[in-house]
């Protein structure tokens, strides 16, 4: 049988991507399954891409070793991979002696838990980190950083497939049978077999459980939305800010996240919704958030929010319920050869290095693994961005390649170069989002008003891309109709 | 890295940077340099291929690359450098430009600086547009784009949002291509377009404009399969018994432009709150010393006829402070909005000049006039039969009238 495999893991999210990417390190064949037409297309991408300490955690679960253990192997990962982090550090601010009080409970917690760093400070040492930012006492969280979640998701992904792991994309399983030892899968018309199969399909992951009769599992989608800020407000944040927990308010609060492109994030907001796709924003929400964003930064604008969006927790608890449930990560007795990854909600991004290294233990002793001597870690090509060189180094880099001279999207100065990169990496971006995701074009503050016409330019002439062949993010969201009249300059 | 001194450098192709530069050149400036992002002259008109340019300035409707041609032309004659295909990256308060090509990227250094970088659209995600984010949801600029310079069909059945002008010239472009459109729902309760473009868009195809209407939700989570609309109070707020679901495939926003002002921001160029555009004497000069700015980027106008003449102007003044012909002193004059104004410019004037100051009304109004006082004397005063926040008015002011003038104030008088 020709789709055969050692493992197979359905989902491409960073969970999946980051245990495809550390299995191919040994010598197995591995395949990702994934039903969108791109990595990335589900949470992964739609989070506040912090790298949490670990603070929040009830010492003994899961949540709390991986958040942890992955916080410290991120670091390394980023450099590997050419990922932009920056371990900036938190503030958790309490504004009354109640909730100091839970300061120092947190402070417990986390050192239980093994963050490192953690201290207690006054509103002097609190204001030298922080100007302005108010509160009595503020737990210093040092190890705490922020990643820009799309970026690590689709360079997991990348080194994967440089390392010999196959993805297939636009691939959504649809039914899997256990014959024997093996599992048979069928995904976009494509039979696959499996020695291994990894469950690590996110918000869908109870139903592909399901698939193989488990039906203990139910995930709960709860939506968070957020405003996205115009980069002129970069530096009024040097630290993430989040309110001291206090019985009464929910969750960890709306609050402000810068993010690693020198945007903020206002969000998220927290809504149970039945269909674990629907990422709508709402009027009502997005008001709450603008209210919020002006007392939290008095000197915001209106015209400072540049998009909205929102993701989906994977809940394992009902709206009657709330809270939290720790993470399942199992390797079945009853489907032998099936790891189960259900309701990896936050810190799941943090966590996701742990996580992997977690499920190759758990495939070490169903299928001794050896490793691959030829295994590079390290991603090719540039770190970051043209535009957050200097101007030698810019000047250099046009010398060498004119591509980079060329800059498409005004707004992020974003390169031609960087746009044929995102088409001709190693999983080549099929869609806009893609496009965007990859090279930031078209996020910036015209949300695509100058570049997206370029940008079609750029595909028709390099790739000879027809009207009929441009989608936004999957083969149902075409950009255009067609060709105004008859295009003579075609065969 | 490569660095060269230019006595003015000009940012931006467009009619204004193109009249900016025929008029430094006539006032016998000779190392002037243009930039140019775009592989051609013309800046957005190249792609508003409809008529009715020129009128003032050619007493003819020209076509938008017709009218850029007669400038590109002169520009040409009168042998202007340009770069392009090449992009402004920065720009500082000594007037130090990074740029960027194909050929490579450089560093300039300039004794003038004109910017005429021209505006952006608002987008959905400005004007926080709730719902999905399918496709199909067009800035109708980006949509003119496509739909002019590309060849391409950007979709089927179209709503449009707003009635600025651009997007009321591509309702009837859509209508002539025989794409249906649906409607235009405009928040205000005034079109904001020029009542020109909602006669000839508009009303000659049958195509209804709701006022006081506005888009409330986006619906389809791949493409877009339709908007909720709804009518709004004089608050702006919806009224929820009004909304209905418009069924299409394609929105198009033309809701406002906002002058492109980053790199005058980081030059430190101080910005005026109405326009969004720099705050400028009577020379055109913005702040910081000789940083001048001209067109849609100074603010955003409604007859590109104005932009050329404005730019000319500037175009002038540059080259008087290049000769150093020393700036009027210190103790500008400044002028303020008042009574149904939303903005005047220049800001400041020096009152030495005949001076011809823009404005916008904030609302519309008939037989009226504009007019201009210090103090409570009478220095100028203009007539109108209508006055439109959607057109742009100007008065002239004479430096006779103004030379003791302590602040001149600006007000509609019904
Ligand atoms: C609002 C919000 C904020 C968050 N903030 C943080 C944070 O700051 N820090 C942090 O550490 N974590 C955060 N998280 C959590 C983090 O984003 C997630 O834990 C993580 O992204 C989960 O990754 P995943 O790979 O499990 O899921 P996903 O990224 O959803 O990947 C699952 C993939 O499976 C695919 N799939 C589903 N069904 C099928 C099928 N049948 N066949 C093929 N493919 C299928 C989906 O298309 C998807 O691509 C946040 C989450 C949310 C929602
Ligand atoms: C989409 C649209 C449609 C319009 N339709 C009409 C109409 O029908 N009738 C009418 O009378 N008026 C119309 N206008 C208004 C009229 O065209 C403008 O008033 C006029 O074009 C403004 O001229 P400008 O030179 O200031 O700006 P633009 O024409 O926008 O030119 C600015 C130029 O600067 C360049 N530029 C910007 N930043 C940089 C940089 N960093 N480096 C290098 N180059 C840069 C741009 O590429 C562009 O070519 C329209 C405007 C727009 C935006």
């Amino acid at each position: 049988m020709e789709n055969h495999y050692d493992v197979v893991v359905i989902g491409a999210g960073v969970v999946g991507n980051a245990i495809a990417r550390e299995l191919s390190k040994y010598a197995v064949s591995v395949a990702v399954l994934e039903k969108e037409l791109d990595v990335a297309m589900g949470t992964s991408s739609r989070n506040s891409g912090v790298i949490h300490s670990g603070i929040h955690y009830k010492p003994g679960t899961l949540r709390a070793r991986l958040n942890v253990q992955g916080n410290a192997l991120m670091a390394g990962l980023c450099q590997d991979l050419k990922v932009k982090i920056d371990y900036i550090g938190k503030l958790t601010v309490a504004q009354d002696e109640e909730e100091v009080k839970s300061l120092y409970t947190l402070k417990d917690q986390g050192e239980a838990n093994g963050v490192p760093g953690l201290e207690i400070l006054d509103p002097g040492a609190m204001e030298k980190i922080q100007p302005r930012v108010g509160g009595i006492k503020a737990l210093h969280s040092p190890s705490t950083g922020i990643i820009c979640p799309y970026s690590l998701t689709i360079a997991l992904a990348e080194n994967a497939r440089a390392n010999g792991c196959r993805f297939y994309l636009g691939h959504e399983v649809t039914s899997i049978q256990k014959t024997g030892d093996r599992f048979d899968i069928r995904a976009g018309n494509k039979s696959f077999s499996a020695k291994i199969l990894i469950n690590s399909a996110g918000l869908y992951s109870d139903h592909v459980a399901r698939m193989l009769g488990i039906d203990e599992y139910r995930i709960y989608p709860c939506r968070g939305e957020y405003l996205i800020l115009d980069k002129r407000l970069k530096g009024t944040l040097n630290v993430l800010v989040y309110p001291a927990p206090h019985h009464g308010k929910a969750g960890l609060g709306i609050h402000l996240t810068n993010t690693v492109s020198g945007n903020i994030l206002i969000g998220p907001s927290n809504e149970y919704q039945e269909d674990p796709e629907d990422y709508a924003c709402t009027a009502d929400i997005m008001a709450q958030l603008r209210r919020e964003g002006h007392v939290l930064l008095p000197e915001l604008k209106t015209t400072d929010f540049i998009r909205s969006f929102s993701g989906l927790r994977a809940k394992q608890t009902p709206p009657e319920i709330g809270g939290f449930k720790d993470f399942v990560i199992e390797s079945r007795e009853d489907v032998k050869g099936l790891i189960n990854l259900i309701g990896i909600e936050s810190p799941g991004l943090t966590s996701s290095p742990a996580i992997a290294l977690m499920v190759r233990d758990m495939v070490t002793s169903l299928l001794p693994l050896t490793p691959k001597k030829e295994f590079n870690g390290a991603r090719s090509g540039m770190t970051g961005h043209f535009y957050e060189l200097s101007d030698e180094e810019k000047a250099d880099l046009v010398a060498q390649d004119p591509d980079y001279g060329e800059v498409v999207c005004r707004c992020e100065q974003i390169t031609k170069k960087e746009v044929l990169d995102a088409i001709q990496n190693p999983l080549g971006a099929r869609t806009i989002n893609g496009i965007k995701y990859r090279s930031r074009a078209m996020m910036g503050r015209c949300q695509g008003g100058f570049c997206l016409p370029r940008i079609v330019q750029i595909l028709e002439k390099e790739f000879g891309y027809r009207p009929e062949d441009y989608y936004l993010k999957n083969l149902h969201s075409p950009l255009f109709s067609g060709n105004m009249r008859p295009d003579k300059t075609r065969v | 890295m490569q660095t060269i001194e230019r006595d003015l450098v000009i940012i931006g192709g467009g009619p204004a940077g193109l009249a900016a530069a025929v008029s430094a050149r006539k006032n016998g400036l000779d190392d002037i340099l243009l930039i140019e992002r775009d592989r051609i002259l013309g800046g957005i008109l190249n792609q508003c291929i409809h008529d009715g340019f020129g009128l003032h300035t050619f007493k003819q409707a020209l076509t938008g690359p017709e009218y850029a041609q007669r400038f590109i032309d002169e520009f040409n004659r009168l042998g202007i450098d340009a770069l392009l295909d090449t992009i402004v990256l920065s720009l500082d308060s000594n007037r130090t430009l990074t740029v960027s090509s194909k050929k490579g990227f450089i560093r300039i250094m300039a004794r003038a600086v004109i910017l005429a970088m021209g505006c952006r659209e608002r987008t959905a995600g400005a004007i926080s547009l709730p719902g999905t984010r399918p496709s199909g949801v067009y800035t109708a600029g980006a949509a003119q784009n496509f739909v002019n310079l590309q060849n391409i069909m950007i979709g089927k059945h179209v709503v449009i949002l707003g009635s600025g002008d651009i997007g009321l010239i591509m309702a009837r472009r859509m209508t002539l291509e025989g794409v249906k459109v649906e409607a235009v729902f405009e928040l205000l309760p005034t079109p904001s377009g020029l009542a020109r473009n909602v006669r000839q868009c508009l009303d000659d195809y049958g195509i209804p404009l709701f006022l006081s209407t506005s888009v409330f939700e986006l619906h389809g989570k791949d493409r877009l399969t339709g908007v909720t609309v709804a009518r709004v109070d004089d608050r702006f707020q919806m009224i929820p018994e009004t909304r209905r679901l418009v069924p299409c495939d394609t929105l198009l926003l033309s809701v406002g432009l906002i002058p492109e002002n980053e790199l005058s921001l980081s030059a430190g160029v101080r910005l005026e709150p109405a326009t969004s555009g720099a705050s400028v004497d009577d020379r055109f000069m913005t702040n910081v010393p000789g940083v001048f700015s001209c067109g849609n980027v100074l603010h955003v106008h409604d007859l590109v006829d104005h932009v050329s003449e404005e730019a000319g102007l500037v175009g002038r003044c540059a080259v008087r402070y290049l000769k150093g012909e020393p700036a009027p002193e210190e103790a500008f004059i400044p002028v303020v909005p008042k009574a149904d104004i939303r903005y005047v410019l220049p800001q400041t004037i020096s009152g030495k000049e005949d001076v011809t100051i823009s404005l916008r009304v904030t609302r519309p109004m008939r037989n009226a006039a504009v007019l201009v006082t210090d103090r409570d004397r009478k220095v100028a005063r203009k007539k109108l039969v209508r006055l439109h926040p959607a057109e742009m008015i100007r008065i002239k002011v004479k430096a006779k009238d103004i030379e003791t003038a302590e602040k001149l104030e600006v007000s509609v008088q019904c």
